[in-house]
């Protein structure tokens, strides 16, 4: 009797775990099988215009001559972004883990984690209707005095909705991620490299080239990897600050064009043989982030051994 | 005897070629005024003198440290001054955005019916006539606003099992796997899907399953939980790795089965940091644009079936409104209209956020020493 009962019950407890531990692997595989469905899905449906004849895609000159503008486009806006994003956020991270009073800091992190929270539609809007119209003087002095340079060729565009103000945008959308990685990483730097320097009479900023930036300096790139990443996935921005056009060097004319924009811009209404030339350019985006992305993890997993050897 | 002369000429060494306590505000107020005269020659405004006078107090600074000090203290002055500017350029857009949607949007939110009406039926004649005529602007964000719920609740039902199953997978299960090592990073890779991408692998997915222009609130709920996953797993799995490993052993010890102690000990444990990071995840996908907008279509009507029909939501709202007014020739009451719905999903962002810090706080597990 006894036994029996405790038979039984130790059975319903072996099935218990059975179960479980099976639907977490299950949730696990799913994740891979999500990933591997997302490059699968996309491949199908672009197919078609992969192979279709090249008269029939838009343009009329083949897929490669429809796609390549566009990378450059996205490369184009992706690299003011970082430009900008880059110098800033490490001073904001340095800021906030290295100068400012003790007390203020983790508030002031909160204070630029906010950045991140507002919807990227927003700062598209926001884009649009107010850094487009303050900017477009600085375009026009830009033109008069700079023309030389195939940069800042003029024409400057009337309404500001050029590339450079999308960069701007977008700076601005992947500031925070940038800073929050930094600022991990400078917080990580062992206390005792830094009193070390300290203790050798150097000043702060001796410290920080010292101590703090060799340190971070793996994090720092892959921080700015993954903020490559989000700029050249970022849609919103772009499709409603920039009125697009053909490829141009200059930055502030209205031209160019990002993969993401394009998608957004056309998708809703297109059909057909449209519908996979724009499903072909998201997986060459996807194919773009995806090796960013792996770059940048890649590096931050060879970093973590190699500061667990410290 | 030289005892006392000794540490009068120590001293005067070490506060040798320092500048004075106040140095920084005098600099300041310097900079201020000088700011002040050179933007008055050429037309003032508030921005410019912040500019100019950043500039001048740094210029000022350092020069002054530089002469007194010498070049050490002076790079240090100049990398604390480009340190701080930073800092003050990162808030300028937080501010500038934050000012923008509550000027432009609080005229919208306090139109009589905004949260309440959706745009059936909102012609461009009816905002032509609240321009010419000064009638108010008819149409509100009632189906968006339905849209919205719908698309991230379903996201939230699909993703939150999901990513917490293989965050338990990953701590309690995985082991170091080779396996476990494997989704580890496809899921980091997966945090950096371009939002968009998600949409069009939705839409790839049904296009291929269901057929052509297969677009509803379902499919724009699967594109979200593509984002929204990986967030939910990432921050499941770090609270449940800060569990201690004492209680898991102590159920052991009492012969609770693991799948048993997961649930009882180590979930409830851990609960507050996962529920502070779904709502976090929640805040995160609310405000996700593209893969609705390739995903659910846009409708102008209430769709109260989230697996049927075109759905509105807010952020494709917004973006519909800005770049297609309902009236072309009069494109003030949809900018209104948009700026309306963008201060309403900033606030819906923020109490996500609000909430998930009192989540986190509320079901903290009580400190018992």
């Amino acid at each position: 009797m006894t036994t029996t009962s405790l038979t039984k019950s130790r059975g319903a407890g072996r099935a218990g775990d059975k179960v479980f531990s099976g639907a977490t692997l299950a949730a696990g595989c799913l994740i891979l099988a999500v990933l591997f469905g997302v490059a699968l899905f996309l491949v199908v449906q672009a197919f078609p215009a992969l192979v279709a004849s090249p008269d029939k895609i838009q343009g009329g000159q083949g897929f490669f001559a429809y796609i390549w503008p566009i990378v450059v486009g996205t490369l184009i806006a992706a690299v003011i972004a970082l430009a900008i994003a880059t110098p800033v956020a490490i001073g904001v991270a340095l800021f906030i883990s290295h100068f400012a009073p003790r007390g203020l800091a983790s508030g002031l992190g909160y204070v630029i984690d906010l950045l991140a929270a507002i919807p990227s539609v927003v700062y598209g809007a926001w884009g649009a209707a107010f850094l487009a119209k303050e900017i477009s003087p600085l375009y026009n002095w830009l033109a008069d005095n700079m023309g030389w340079v195939p940069l800042f060729q003029g024409p400057a565009s009337a309404t500001g909705k050029t590339i450079l103000t999308a960069g701007i945008v977008l700076a601005v959308m992947v500031l925070p991620i940038i800073t929050s990685l930094t600022r991990e990483i400078f917080l990580q730097t062992p206390k005792l490299h830094e009193e070390a320097a300290l203790a050798l009479g150097a000043t702060r900023w001796e410290m920080i080239r010292m101590a703090v930036l060799p340190f971070g300096r793996a994090g720092i790139v892959s921080a700015v990897m993954l903020g490559l990443g989000r700029a050249l996935g970022e849609t919103m921005a772009v499709a409603l600050v920039l009125s697009s056009g053909a490829l141009t060097a200059s930055l502030i004319q209205s031209g160019n064009q990002t993969i993401a924009a394009e998608i957004a811009l056309n998708f809703p209404e297109a059909s057909g043989l449209k519908v996979s030339t724009l499903i072909a350019a998201g997986l060459v985006l996807f194919v773009i982030t995806l090796g960013v992305n792996m770059i940048a993890r890649w590096i931050i997993t060879r970093h973590k051994e190699f500061s667990g050897a410290n | 005897m030289t005892s006392t002369l000794t540490p009068v000429r120590k001293r005067s060494a070490l506060t040798k070629g320092q500048l004075p306590k106040a140095a920084p505000y005098i600099v300041l107020a310097l900079a201020l005024i000088i700011g002040a005269a050179i933007l008055a020659l050429i037309g003032f405004n508030a921005f410019g003198w912040g500019i100019v006078a950043a500039i001048l107090f740094t210029v000022g600074l350092v020069g002054w440290s530089a002469a007194v000090e010498g070049s050490r203290k002076a790079k240090d002055k100049l990398a604390t001054c480009l340190v701080v500017g930073a800092f003050l350029i990162a808030l300028l857009p937080l501010i500038s955005v934050i000012w923008t949607v509550l000027v432009k949007g609080l005229p919208g939110l306090l139109d009589p019916g905004f949260l309440g009406t959706s745009m059936n039926g909102v012609t461009g004649a009816f905002d032509n006539k609240s321009v010419e005529q000064g009638a108010p602007v008819m149409g509100g964000i009632y189906h968006a606003l339905v849209g919205t719920v719908q698309i991230t609740l379903l996201a939230t039902v699909i993703s939150v099992p999901v990513g917490l199953l293989t965050a338990i997978y990953l701590v309690e299960y995985g082991e170091d796997r080779a396996l476990s090592r494997a989704i580890t990073f496809f899921v980091d890779v997966m945090t950096g899907i371009p939002s968009i991408v998600a949409g069009l692998f939705a839409a790839a997915f049904f296009l291929a399953v269901v057929g052509p222009g297969t677009k509803t609130g379902a499919v724009a709920a699967v594109a979200l939980s593509v984002l929204m996953i990986p967030v939910v797993v990432r921050s499941s799995e770090e609270m449940l790795k800060i569990v201690p490993n004492e209680l898991r052993e102590a159920a052991y010890a009492l012969g609770v089965r693991k799948w048993r102690t997961i649930l009882k000990v180590v979930i409830p444990t851990a609960i507050s940091g996962i529920a502070s990071g779904v709502t976090l995840a929640i805040a995160r996908v609310i405000g996700e644009t593209a893969p609705i907008l390739v995903t659910a279509g846009f409708a102008t009507t209430i769709n109260n079936n989230v697996f049927g029909g075109w759905m509105a939501s807010l952020p494709t709202f917004i973006y519909t409104q800005i770049l297609n007014p309902t009236s072309p020739s009069n494109p003030g009451p949809s900018d209104q209209r948009a700026w309306g719905a963008a201060l309403v999903l900033i606030i819906l962002v923020m109490l996500l956020n609000l909430g998930a810090r009192l989540v986190a706080r509320i079901f903290a597990p009580k400190a018992g020493r």
